[in-house]
């Protein structure tokens, strides 16, 4: 919220005017209350490896993060050409591979990568539609300067969040949105439902059912599943309610099976099908490749989109946007050391305490190393693994995060964030939700925001042009 | 409607009524403990009985302690009856069908297990007994309420009834099984104050004692007990009553699916055998077999119903 010279920047003036008129004892009292709220409504998320009744709740920050409008139009207009640069990229890779002819992505990369399901050669969604939804991870680290962490196209969550925190605040500070012109996030689980639609399989007869297909009560986002289904008005299913009949999925309801069109699934492309990938899942529906092949169903995201999101292929995404736009692209991205190319790995070894690395296929924060909050004994151990098998790894410099502040007992202060917008992609359009789920380091300094990490969130707002 | 999310909604509704039952007969059987000591122990049996926990609770601990016994049925995670196992099975299927639930349903139920959860967290001592078995009562109350105010009246409503009636028929008609020999006229010495206890506990663990009065007078008979827990249809809690209710909602499924179900043709027998019953004839036939047979039959309408709705594939 503070610029260089301790003055208030721009775009928070409004709220800071009213944060300064208002007593702290007050938004304290109120951040209490956000917590019930939360609870009450079931707003957790469970936790992996510890006892199932451990849903936990995620720390939510009272003040708003916010967003001038200047500023989120450079940055959704960079966001559009980096989804439809994926997009592309995605359809060429599982046909014509014209980006590996080129020489402009190495071969290897696509060949030796789990990611890349030789399943969907060849197959055309429908549509053209890999990317339905997509949730690209930024940081900011100063004016109009973006940087992209990850491009998450396999199934990103954490939009239930962006819905709840708004309402919260809604329910808390009406005040504020009478006050300070705000521009709406509420329309996204309609534009979902639309978006979906919209991309509806050949053999759909007329309006497209639609299903969110979740892994069970015990996910660790279940609530965000249920939270989907019901606000797009559609079911929540699992893999047992489903089965393959005359070629179409179809989900199993108190009058008999009724045929599913668009199947939003929250269950990785390794448990979607036994027959096909994982034969022990039991996640799954049996055969849904072959309906999908065939024009019976349209699955969001695609098989195989962990392709355009890996980590190895990240350094890549500039090469990837120019290829496939033809303009340079209008996000950064952060300088990338492939652990599996010997002169890198060299670099990062020398300077492991300044870098992150993570690993290449991981996600959810676990298993990377944050080099300048490391202990040495950490980064010695770190180093060990690195060695072990350097393919696995990727590095980064620890970018100059800008921060914002959040609420504390002490009053307001500084901590790092990062953004995921929302970006849902149909045939006719691209939306991209203003604003999206903001991640907060809660502990002072650190860097890592993930929720798995005891990282917490805040409302994002970007104002009216 | 997916046929899982109907068994979860009926699963849902039994495990809240199982939920409020339990608490009733915890009461009934705290009352007792209380001012006849000597009786006591038999007492924890039979409610240990009457929830169907018996045979694990004698693996466990095997004196009828009152201590004992209501630990066990109120926060025992490892009873499967216990309140807070089956609060917690009802919480879960009440996650599962989180779409076919209004916000408001929704939020009573989580807010009454996160209730229950600190309530039980600690063992409940005896005299906070009362008040906690009153909690219990109240959040399903609340429930039950948001249910009837928010819920459209679709399919998902009707087997939420459906889930209620069955469970609750079960539960009277297990508190008579377990007590069906006090109700005897062969045993029954009329107006001794020990059959007078006893017999205000059946009516104690339906909450009726005042409903019996209302209709009975201070006239306390056994005959007229079991008429009223079976026969009578303005009891909510007699086997009638609950059958007709049962009826009521397959008639309903039937009307909106125009499909007839085997369940719809069992529930609609049950319920003219209760409707045309008469107490003397019961009686003569032996009030014993009568609960068994009723609760065979109830038990197999359930299968009949998961069947008809596919609530499994």
């Amino acid at each position: 919220m503070l610029g260089d010279a301790k003055s208030v920047r721009e775009p928070y003036l409004d709220y800071n005017q009213w944060f300064e008129d208002e007593d702290p004892a007050r938004i304290h009292r109120k951040a209490g209350q956000a917590e019930a709220f939360f609870r009450k409504t079931g707003i957790t998320f469970n936790v992996y490896g510890t006892n199932e009744a451990d849903e936990r709740l995620i720390p939510f920050d009272v003040v708003p993060r916010v967003i001038s409008a200047r500023e989120w139009r450079k940055l959704s207009r960079g966001i559009e050409q980096r989804v439809s640069a994926l997009n592309a990229f995605l359809h060429d890779i599982y046909h014509r591979q014209e980006i590996l002819r080129a020489g402009r992505v190495p071969f290897e990369l696509i060949a030796n990568n789990e990611a890349f399901l030789p399943q969907m050669v060849g197959v055309d969604p429908p549509g053209g539609i890999y990317t339905h939804i997509v949730g690209t991870d930024i940081v900011r680290t100063g004016p109009d300067e973006f940087f992209v962490l990850e491009d998450n196209a396999r199934t990103p969550s954490g939009v239930s969040y962006m819905l709840e925190n708004r309402e919260t605040m809604l329910q808390m500070f009406p005040e504020l949105f009478s006050r300070i012109p705000i521009q709406q996030v509420s329309n996204y689980p309609i534009n979902l439902r639309r978006s979906l639609g919209a991309c509806a399989p050949p053999q759909c007869e007329g309006k497209p059912v639609v299903a969110v297909l979740t892994p069970g009560i015990h996910n660790s986002a279940y609530f965000e599943h249920s939270f989907l289904a019901d606000q797009m008005g559609a079911e929540l299913v699992e893999g047992h309610d489903l089965r393959v009949v005359d070629g179409r999925i179809a989900m199993r309801t108190t009058q008999g099976y009724t045929a599913i069109d668009v199947l939003y699934r929250r269950v990785d492309d390794e448990y979607l099908d036994p027959l096909n990938f994982n034969p022990d899942s039991m996640l799954g529906v049996p055969g849904i490749m072959d309906v999908y092949r065939s024009g019976g169903i349209t699955i969001a995201n695609a098989p195989g989109t962990g392709i355009a999101d890996d980590k190895a292929l990240y350094s890549y995404m500039p090469e990837i946007v120019e290829f496939y736009t033809g303009e340079k692209p209008l996000l950064n991205n952060v300088e990338t050391f492939r652990c599996s190319d010997p002169q890198h790995l060299q670099y990062v070894l020398d300077n492991l305490a300044e870098l992150v690395v993570k690993e290449v296929h991981g996600s959810g924060g676990y298993g990377m190393l944050v080099g300048p909050a490391a202990s040495k004994a950490e980064v010695e151990e770190f180093r060990k693994k690195l060695i072990e098998r350097p393919s696995n790894y990727i590095a980064q410099p620890t970018l100059a995060l800008s921060t914002v502040p959040i609420f504390t007992e002490k009053g307001l202060a500084p901590r790092h964030v990062d953004l995921r917008p929302f970006v849902l992609m149909s045939p006719e359009r691209i939306d991209i939700t203003p604003g999206g789920l903001t991640r907060v380091a809660m502990t002072e300094g650190s860097l890592v925001v993930n929720s798995s990490q005891g990282g917490g969130t805040k409302d994002t707002w970007v104002l009216e042009e | 409607m997916l046929g899982k999310t109907a068994g979860g909604l009926f699963w849902m509704f039994r495990y809240l009524e199982r939920s409020e039952n339990n608490a009733r007969l915890l009461d009934a059987g705290f009352r007792i403990a209380l001012t006849r000591s000597a009786s006591a122990s038999e007492e924890w049996k039979s409610v240990l009985k009457t929830a169907g926990s018996v045979i694990d609770y004698d693996a466990q601990h095997g004196v009828y302690e009152s201590k004992k016994v209501i630990d066990f049925l109120l926060r025992d995670l490892s009873n499967p009856s216990s309140v807070i196992s089956i609060m917690k099975a009802a919480r879960d299927n009440a996650r599962l069908v989180r779409t076919a639930l209004t916000r408001e349903v929704w939020e009573a139920t989580n807010e009454g297990w996160i209730t229950l959860k600190e309530l039980l967290d600690q063992p409940v001592p005896e005299k906070d007994l009362p008040d906690a078995l009153s909690i219990i009562r109240k959040q399903n109350a609340l429930v039950r309420g948001a249910t009837h105010g928010t819920m459209l009246r679709n399919d998902g409503f009707y087997f939420t009834q459906l889930g209620t009636f069955m469970e609750r028929a079960d539960n009277t008609a297990r508190i008579l099984d377990v007590k069906y020999y006090l109700l005897l006229p062969s045993i029954a010495k009329i107006g001794s104050s020990l059959d007078n206890v006893q017999w205000e506990t059946i009516l104690r663990s339906v909450s009726a004692q005042r409903a019996y009065r209302w209709l009975n007078g201070a006239q306390i008979s056994p005959a007229n007990i079991a008429e009223f827990l079976i026969l009578h249809r303005q009891m909510p809690r007699s086997l009638a009553y609950c059958a007709q209710q049962v009826d009521e909602s397959l008639r309903f499924l039937q009307e909106e699916y125009d499909v007839e179900h085997k369940s719809c043709r069992l529930a609609r027998e049950l319920y003219q055998g209760l409707k045309s019953g008469q107490i003397d004839e019961i009686f003569e036939d032996g009030l014993h077999e009568y609960i068994e047979g009723f609760l065979n039959k109830n038990s197999s309408l359930g299968a009949q119903i998961e069947r008809d709705y596919r609530f499994q594939g």
